[in-house]
C-alpha cells in the first residue's frame, strides 16, 4: 500500500531495537548460571585461566572431564584462557561477569578482597591444611588458595656452568658475579652470562623473590617499613640491586639490553645460550620445554638458591603463585569450591608444574628435590594488625613501587652509561624510600 | 536474506491493520500525505541515529568518564571513587618524572618537520612527467599501510646489535657508524624519531602530490612563458597553492608528536629515556593502577591537541589561494 511508510517505520524499529540490542549486550551476560548455593555440586561453572598454554594443549580438558566424573551433576566446565590476564580480569571485574572461579588478580589490594570474592574461611582454620595463605586473607578470612608454591632463586643451564668450572652453588653475591665473571672468560653463553630480560620489564621484579632470603629473615618486608634506608651493602635490597648494577657494570649480561626478547630467552637459555636467569621456580618447566624443543637436554635447566647464607645455610622464600577464588556474584558457588578443592588436592597441577603444593604435607616434584635438600624454606610473615597495607603505602608514596620493573630499568641504564654509581642510586633510594615514609605517616 | 524475508512477511501484517492503526479517523488522502512528508523529513535523523548513537555509547560517554575519573583517586577496580580535586591535575605537571616525557615528544616534533621536507621533496619531484609515477608513488606510500606495531617489529630486528643496519654497515665498510641503535641513550630517541618518519612520510606525501596535482596546468604554461624555472615554479606556484595542506600536515605532525605510542612502545618498551606522554599514560593507569592520575594526563593530552590545532588556525588562516 504505502510501501515508504513501512519502510521508513521498519527502518526506525531496526535501528531502535540495534540500539537496545547494544545497550542490552553490555548489561546482560550475568545471571544465566544454574546451580545451588549449597548442596552438591552442579550445574554449570566457568573458570577463568591465566594459563592459555593449558587450555590449548588439553590439559584443561582432561581435568575437566576428570571433574565431572567426580561430580556427575555437573553439566558443563567453561574453561576460559585469557591472555594479559592482569589488565583483562581487572578490567571485568568492573562487571559481575567474571566467572566463578577465578585466580586474583595481583592489583586487588587485601582489603579490597570482601569487595569481589567470597570468603572462602578462617584463615587459623584453613591454615591446618593449606600454606602460604597470607597473601589473600584479610581480618581473618581467606579469600584465595595459591595453586601452587614458587620458591625463589636463580635459574641456570647446568651444563653450561659446569663447562665454565662452576659445580658448587655459589654462596655470597661476590661468588655469584665472579662464576659469571668465569663463564664470561670461558665463553660457553655466547648472549649472555646473566640475562636480564630488561625489555620485557616484568622479569627483573623476579629479583623481588630475594628479599627475605639473603639474610634470612621472614619478617625483612615489614621491616623495610621501619628504616628510612633499606639500601644499604648489608640489606637484602642493597644485595639485590647491587648484584644486578655491579652484574650490568662489569658486562655480564646482554649487550644491548633493549633488544632483549622473553619468548626467545626460553630457547637460548634452554640451549646454553644464556647461562643463568633471575626467575622464580614457576619458569623451570617452561624453559625446559622450549630446550627440549630446540633439541638440548631438558634436564640441563636447573634451579640454585640466592648467593648468601646465614649461619652456613642457604635459604629460599617460598610464597604462593595465583590464588583461586570465588566470585562474590557467583550463581554456583558450591560447584566453584568444589573445583577449588579439587584443583589443589586431585588434579596433579602443582607437581606437573614443577612446584611445591600448596598442601601442607603436599609432594615436591623431583626437578627440586636438590634444590630442597640444600636450602631452608622461609615463608615470609604477614605484616602485623593494622599494618597490612603500610608497606604499598610506602612504597607508593615513595614514588619507588618495589614491585614495578621502572626503577631497576634506570639501575641498568645507569649501571651501563655510569651516570650515577651504585652508591648515589642508593642514597637516592633511600631518600625517596624516607620521603615515602613521612608521607604515609610511618 | 532472513531481513528481506521478515519485512515482506511485517510489509503483509502491516497491510492488514494499516486501515484501523493509521487512521482511526478514516479515509483522508491529505493525511497520508502529510505523514509520509513527515516520515521523509525524519529519514535523514533515522539514518543518523545509529552512528550517533554508537558514538556516545563509544566514545562520548567515555571520555565523560574519563573526566570524572580524572578528579578521583581511582586505582581502576575500588567500589568508590574518591574526589580529590585538582590533585591529579598539579601531579602531571609537577613531577619531573613526567615532565621529561614532554622532552621527548621534541624528537617527534623535529622528526615531523623532516618528514615534511622530504614529502615535499618527493611530492614536488612526483608531480613532473616522469616514467612509472604510480610505482614510485606506491613504494613511497607503502610504509603507511604497515601496521605500526609490524613496523616496530620490523626495526626492531633491522637495528638490533648484528641486525640488519649492521650488517650493511659492515658490509660497506663503515663499521665506525655502529651503535647499539636503541640501546645507547643519547642515540635511542633519534633512531625511533626516525621509524616514526619512516612511517608516516608516506601520508603527507600523498596529501602534498594530491594537492599539488590539483594545481591547473595552465598556471605553469603561463610562468614557463615568462621564463620561470622549476625552482620559481616552486616557490611561487607550488608552494603557496599548498599552503593549506601544508598546515594541516603541521597540525596533524605536532599532535602526532604528542601522541607518539606503538613505535617506541613496541621497540622499548619506553625504556631507556624513550619514554613518551601515550606510553607514561598507559603505563600508570595499568601497571602502576592510578586510573584517576592516567585520566588526568589524558585530558592534558586532548587539551594539548585542541590548543595547538587552535593556534595554528589562528597563526596560519585559511585564505583562499590567489595566483593571479
Amino acid at each position: 500500500m504505502f510501501p515508504q511508510k513501512r519502510r521508513t517505520r521498519l527502518m526506525a524499529f531496526a535501528a531502535a531495537s540495534s540500539l537496545l540490542a547494544l545497550t542490552a549486550a553490555c548489561s546482560g551476560g550475568a545471571g544465566d548460571d544454574e546451580g545451588n548455593d549449597d548442596g552438591t555440586p552442579s550445574g554449570e561453572l566457568t573458570v577463568l585461566t591465566w594459563r592459555t598454554d593449558l587450555v590449548e594443549d588439553g590439559t584443561f580438558d582432561e581435568y575437566v572431564e576428570t571433574f565431572k566424573a567426580k561430580y556427575p551433576e555437573v553439566t558443563e566446565v567453561n574453561v576460559e584462557g585469557v591472555t594479559d590476564y592482569e589488565g583483562t580480569v581487572k578490567t571485568r571485574m568492573n562487571t559481575d561477569d567474571y566467572g566463578d572461579v577465578l585466580a586474583i588478580p595481583g592489583s586487588v589490594t587485601p582489603d579490597q578482597l570482601p569487595d569481589f570474592f567470597e570468603p572462602l574461611g578462617d584463615q587459623a582454620e584453613m591454615e591446618k591444611e593449606y600454606r602460604w595463605l597470607n597473601d589473600k586473607s584479610f581480618e581473618g578470612k581467606s579469600y584465595g588458595i595459591p595453586v601452587v608454591g614458587n620458591v625463589q632463586g636463580i635459574l641456570y643451564n647446568k651444563r653450561i656452568w659446569e663447562e665454565a668450572g662452576v659445580t658448587e652453588f655459589p654462596t655470597n653475591p661476590q661468588e655469584f658475579l665472579d662464576d659469571l665473571q668465569a663463564i664470561k672468560d670461558s665463553g660457553a653463553a655466547s648472549v649472555a652470562p646473566l640475562y636480564t630480560n630488561y625489555k620485557d620489564s616484568w622479569a627483573l621484579s623476579q629479583w623481588e623473590g630475594w628479599r627475605g632470603a639473603v639474610t634470612a629473615n621472614p619478617d625483612y618486608v615489614n621491616e623495610m617499613t621501619q628504616t628510612d634506608t633499606p639500601w644499604t651493602e648489608e640489606s637484602d635490597s642493597g644485595v639485590i640491586d647491587g648484584t644486578i648494577y655491579d652484574a650490568v657494570a662489569q658486562g655480564l649480561t646482554e649487550a644491548d639490553p633493549t633488544t632483549t626478547d622473553w619468548e626467545g630467552s626460553k630457547r637460548m637459555i634452554g640451549v646454553g645460550e644464556v647461562a643463568t636467569m633471575v626467575l622464580g621456580s614457576w619458569a623451570i618447566p617452561q624453559m625446559a620445554a622450549a630446550g627440549e624443543a630446540a633439541g638440548a637436554d631438558p634436564s640441563d635447566i636447573a634451579y640454585m638458591p640466592t648467593p648468601s647464607q646465614v649461619d652456613g645455610k642457604f635459604h629460599t622464600v617460598a610464597g604462593g603463585d595465583y590464588n583461586l577464588g570465588i566470585n562474590v556474584n557467583s550463581k554456583n558457588k558450591a560447584t566453584a569450591r568444589a573445583w577449588i578443592d579439587w584443583f589443589n588436592h586431585e588434579s596433579g597441577f602443582s607437581e606437573a608444574q614443577v612446584g611445591l603444593s600448596p598442601l601442607i604435607d603436599g609432594p615436591v616434584p623431583a626437578a627440586l628435590e636438590g634444590f630442597m635438600s640444600e636450602v631452608e624454606l622461609i615463608t615470609m610473615n604477614p605484616a602485623p594488625e593494622g599494618k597490612e597495607s603500610l608497606f604499598a603505602d610506602i612504597d607508593t608514596a615513595s614514588g619507588i613501587v618495589t614491585t614495578d620493573p621502572k626503577y631497576r630499568l634506570s639501575l641498568i641504564d645507569d649501571a651501563r652509561s655510569g651516570a650515577r654509581t651504585k652508591e648515589q642510586i642508593f642514597d637516592d633510594l633511600n631518600s625517596k624510600w624516607a620521603e615515602g615514609r613521612a608521607d604515609a605517616g610511618a | 536474506m532472513t531481513t528481506a524475508a521478515s519485512s515482506f512477511t511485517g510489509q503483509a501484517a502491516a497491510a492488514a491493520s494499516e486501515p484501523d492503526l493509521a487512521h482511526p479517523t478514516g479515509k483522508t488522502p491529505g493525511g497520508v500525505g502529510r505523514g509520509s512528508a513527515r516520515y521523509r523529513r525524519l529519514t535523514p535523523y533515522l539514518f543518523l541515529l545509529i552512528p550517533v548513537g554508537l558514538l556516545l555509547l563509544l566514545t562520548y560517554t567515555p571520555v565523560v568518564n574519563m573526566f570524572w575519573y580524572s578528579v578521583t583517586d581511582w586505582d581502576g577496580l575500588d567500589k568508590t571513587k574518591n574526589f580529590i580535586g585538582a590533585e591529579n591535575y598539579v601531579e602531571v605537571f609537577t613531577d619531573p618524572e613526567n615532565l621529561r616525557v614532554f622532552y621527548v615528544s621534541l624528537f617527534y616534533v623535529v622528526g615531523s618537520f623532516v618528514q615534511m621536507a622530504l614529502a615535499l621533496y618527493f611530492a614536488t619531484i612526483l608531480s613532473a612527467k616522469i616514467r612509472f609515477k604510480n610505482m614510485w608513488k606506491g613504494i613511497l606510500f607503502f610504509p603507511y599501510l604497515i601496521n605500526g606495531v609490524a613496523i616496530g617489529l620490523i626495526f626492531l630486528n633491522f637495528l638490533k646489535p648484528g641486525g640488519g643496519l649492521d650488517t650493511v654497515l659492515m658490509n660497506t665498510g663503515l663499521e665506525s657508524l655502529i651503535h647499539q641503535w636503541t640501546g645507547d641513550p643519547d642515540i635511542a630517541n633519534y633512531s625511533l624519531a626516525a621509524v616514526s618518519v619512516w612511517r608516516y612520510t608516506g601520508l603527507t606525501f600523498v596529501m602534498f602530490l594530491g594537492a599539488i596535482q590539483s594545481i591547473n596546468s595552465e598556471i605553469y604554461e603561463a610562468a614557463a612563458l615568462d621564463g620561470a624555472n622549476r625552482w620559481d615554479e616552486f616557490w611561487h606556484i607550488i608552494l603557496p597553492s599548498i599552503r593549506p595542506i601544508v598546515g594541516l600536515a603541521f597540525i596533524l605532525g605536532i599532535s602526532g608528536s604528542l601522541s607518539v605510542f606503538e613505535i617506541p612502545f613496541v621497540m622499548t618498551n619506553g625504556a631507556n629515556g624513550t619514554e613518551t606522554f601515550v606510553i607514561r599514560t598507559v603505563w600508570m593507569a595499568f601497571e602502576r593502577n592510578m586510573v584517576g592520575l592516567a585520566s588526568a594526563m589524558a585530558v592534558v593530552l586532548l587539551i594539548f591537541v585542541l590548543l595547538v590545532t587552535w593556534l595554528q588556525r589562528r597563526l596560519v588562516p585559511e585564505e583562499e589561494v590567489d595566483l593571479t
